[in-house]
C-alpha cells in the first residue's frame, strides 16, 4: 500500500497538491514514484510561467520511461525545487516532502473541483 | 487485439509482486524490486530472469549442418557437439530477419533460440528454405516453443551454486554446469526431465541459460532462488535485462535490428562468414566491398542530460547524422547511454555528437562497445 496523506488533494494523473495560503505546492504521489521507480531526471517549468489546469509543464524520467507532468491547478510558477536537478532520487525517497516539484501562486480561491481527496485517489489506484 | 500470452512462471511473478508489460505479445515482468536494484544484483551478485517467451526451434537431419550454413550468416557446421554460436538469418537483400543462438546438441540436431516476436516468421522462413534446399526433406524444423520454458541466471556469484541443481553429470560431455566453457551447452537431468544448460547470456556477466519443459520450470525457478539465497540472488525483469544489454552494446531485434538493416550496418560482421554461400550473401558481399553507409555505434552522454531514448535525432553541427535505436540512464555508469545508427563518415569512436531531446541538444560521444567494462 502506498502512502496517501489525508491533507492533500490528488489528480487522476498522480500529482498531489498542498494549499498553503495563496500558494499551491505540487509533486507526484508515492504510488506514481513507486510505479516509475528509479527517477533519474526531472524537467520542471520556468519560474514566472502561467499554467492552466491540465497543461503539460514538465517531464519525469525514470530508467525505463519518460512521463509527462500536468498542472493540477492554475497559477503562476513562483518557485521550483532545483535540488531535484542533482538529486532526482528525492522524488522516490520523499515524494510528499523533499521531492516536491514546484509552487504556484493562485489567482484567487483555489479551484479544486476537479481534484480528488485521499479516499478518491486511493479508489482511483485500486487501494481503497 | 489478442490477449498477451503468459509464461508458465506467470503466477510466480505475481506472487513476487512483479509489474508486467506486454513484450512481443507476452505479458512479462518488467521489474520486481526496481530496475536499478535488479541491474546491480546482476552486476554484483546474481539475477534470475524468466526468458520463456523466447522461441526454441529444433533443426535436425543428416544435412542439418549444411542447411543451417545455407540459411544463417555464421557457420553452424563448424560447431562441435555441445558448442554454440551467435548467428543471424537474413533476407535476400541482406536485411536481418532475426538474430539467434545456435546450439549443436547432437551431431545431427541443432537447437535455435530465437526472439519471441519472430518465432512464426523464423519457422515459416526456415521451412520455406528447407523446401528450396532439398527435395527429399531430410531436414526437419520443429517448433518446440510451446513445450519449453527458459530462465537465465546471471552474475558473478552464479557459479557458486548453479551446479547444485543436478546430481548427475551432463549427457553430452561435462560433469557439471560450471565445467562448461563460455558458449557451451550440455543436458542435465532435473526432476526426471532433460534440462539444457548453456553458459550464455545477454547481460555481460558470467551466467547460464536453462531450457526446460514447461511442467518443471516453476520448481527449477524456486530451486534456483533457494540455492542463490545466500549469494544475493534477486528475480530480475525485462527492464534490467534491457539496461544490462545496452551497457554491453548488445542489439535487440526491433531496435538495432530489423529487415531494413544488415548485420554489417549493425556492427555484427564478426558473425557473418563471407567464406561460404548463404542467403543474403550477395548483398552483404557488395556492402563489405563498398563499405556501409551507416553503422550502429554506442554512445555516452558527456554532460548532464535527460536519458537518451529511441527515436531521438543525432546531430553534428547543422547536419542530422543519425538516429538513436536504444537509450537509457546507465545504472553502472551513472550517465545516459545508448546506441544509434550513424551515417558515414561519422561512425568513428571518439566523434563528438549531439542528441536532440525535446527540442534541446545535449553533448555525447561515440564510444567503443561494450560501454561497461568489468572491473
Amino acid at each position: 500500500m502506498s502512502s496517501i496523506p489525508d491533507n492533500l488533494k490528488y489528480t487522476a494523473s498522480h500529482e498531489w497538491i498542498r494549499i498553503e495560503g495563496d500558494t499551491a505546492v505540487v509533486g507526484i504521489t508515492d504510488h506514481a514514484q513507486a510505479e516509475l521507480t528509479d527517477i533519474v531526471y526531472v524537467e520542471l517549468p520556468e519560474v514566472g510561467r502561467t499554467l492552466a489546469v491540465g497543461e503539460g509543464c514538465g517531464v519525469v524520467e525514470s530508467v525505463k520511461t519518460a512521463s509527462d507532468l500536468y498542472a493540477p491547478i492554475a497559477g503562476e510558477i513562483t518557485e521550483i525545487n532545483s535540488a531535484l536537478e542533482d538529486a532526482p532520487e528525492q522524488v522516490n525517497e520523499s515524494p510528499y516532502d523533499e521531492g516536491w516539484f514546484f509552487k504556484l501562486k493562485l489567482s484567487g480561491e483555489p479551484d479544486l473541483s476537479g481534484a480528488l481527496d485521499a479516499a478518491g485517489y486511493a479508489s482511483q489506484i485500486g487501494e481503497s | 487485439m489478442v490477449d498477451p500470452r503468459r509464461t508458465a512462471l506467470y503466477e510466480t511473478h505475481q506472487a513476487l509482486g512483479a509489474s508486467c508489460i506486454d513484450f512481443g505479445g507476452w505479458e512479462m515482468p518488467v521489474q520486481y524490486s526496481g530496475i536499478v536494484d535488479e541491474h546491480r544484483a546482476v552486476r554484483e551478485a546474481c539475477g534470475l530472469f524468466d526468458i520463456s517467451h523466447m522461441g526454441e526451434l529444433m533443426v535436425g537431419g543428416a544435412r542439418a549442418a549444411e542447411f543451417l550454413d545455407h540459411a544463417l550468416t555464421n557457420t553452424a557446421s563448424k560447431l562441435d557437439v555441445g558448442d554454440a554460436q551467435y548467428s543471424l538469418m537474413c533476407n535476400d537483400r541482406g536485411g536481418v530477419l532475426d538474430d539467434l543462438y545456435v546450439y549443436r546438441i547432437a551431431k545431427e540436431v541443432y537447437l535455435l533460440v530465437v526472439n519471441a516476436s519472430r518465432i512464426a516468421e523464423d519457422l515459416a522462413e526456415l521451412q520455406r528454405l528447407v523446401a528450396e534446399f532439398e527435395s527429399t526433406r531430410t531436414v526437419n524444423v520443429v517448433d518446440e516453443s510451446d513445450n519449453l520454458s527458459a530462465v537465465a541466471v546471471q552474475g558473478p556469484h552464479v557459479n557458486r551454486f548453479v551446479s547444485q541443481l543436478f546430481t548427475m553429470s551432463g549427457l553430452i560431455a561435462v560433469e557439471r554446469p560450471t565445467a562448461l566453457e563460455k558458449n557451451q551447452i550440455d543436458a542435465f537431468i532435473f526432476e526426471g526431465k532433460d534440462v539444457y544448460v548453456s553458459r550464455t547470456g545477454y547481460t555481460g556477466q558470467d551466467g547460464f541459460e536453462l531450457i526446460a519443459p514447461n511442467e518443471i520450470i516453476t520448481i527449477l525457478w524456486e530451486r534456483l532462488m533457494e540455492l542463490g539465497s545466500d549469494h544475493g540472488i534477486k528475480p530480475a525483469g525485462l527492464g534490467a535485462r534491457d539496461t544490462l544489454r545496452m551497457e554491453m552494446g548488445y542489439p535487440l531485434y526491433g531496435h538495432e535490428l530489423s529487415e531494413g538493416v544488415s548485420p554489417l550496418e549493425a556492427g555484427l560482421g564478426f558473425f557473418v562468414d563471407m567464406e561460404k554461400s548463404f542467403r543474403g550473401r550477395g548483398e552483404l558481399g557488395f556492402q563489405k566491398k563498398e563499405g556501409v553507409t551507416r553503422r550502429n555505434m554506442a554512445f555516452a552522454m558527456t554532460a548532464k542530460s535527460p536519458p537518451p531514448r529511441e527515436g531521438y535525432t543525432v546531430w553534428i553541427g547543422d547536419e542530422e547524422i543519425g538516429v538513436v535505436t536504444s537509450g537509457t540512464q546507465s545504472p553502472s555508469l551513472q550517465t545516459g547511454i545508448g546506441m544509434a545508427y550513424i551515417n558515414q563518415p561519422h561512425a568513428k569512436r571518439g566523434t563528438e555528437i549531439e542528441i536532440e531531446i525535446r527540442g534541446r541538444r545535449f553533448p555525447a560521444e561515440l564510444r567503443k562497445k561494450p560501454l561497461y567494462q568489468k572491473t
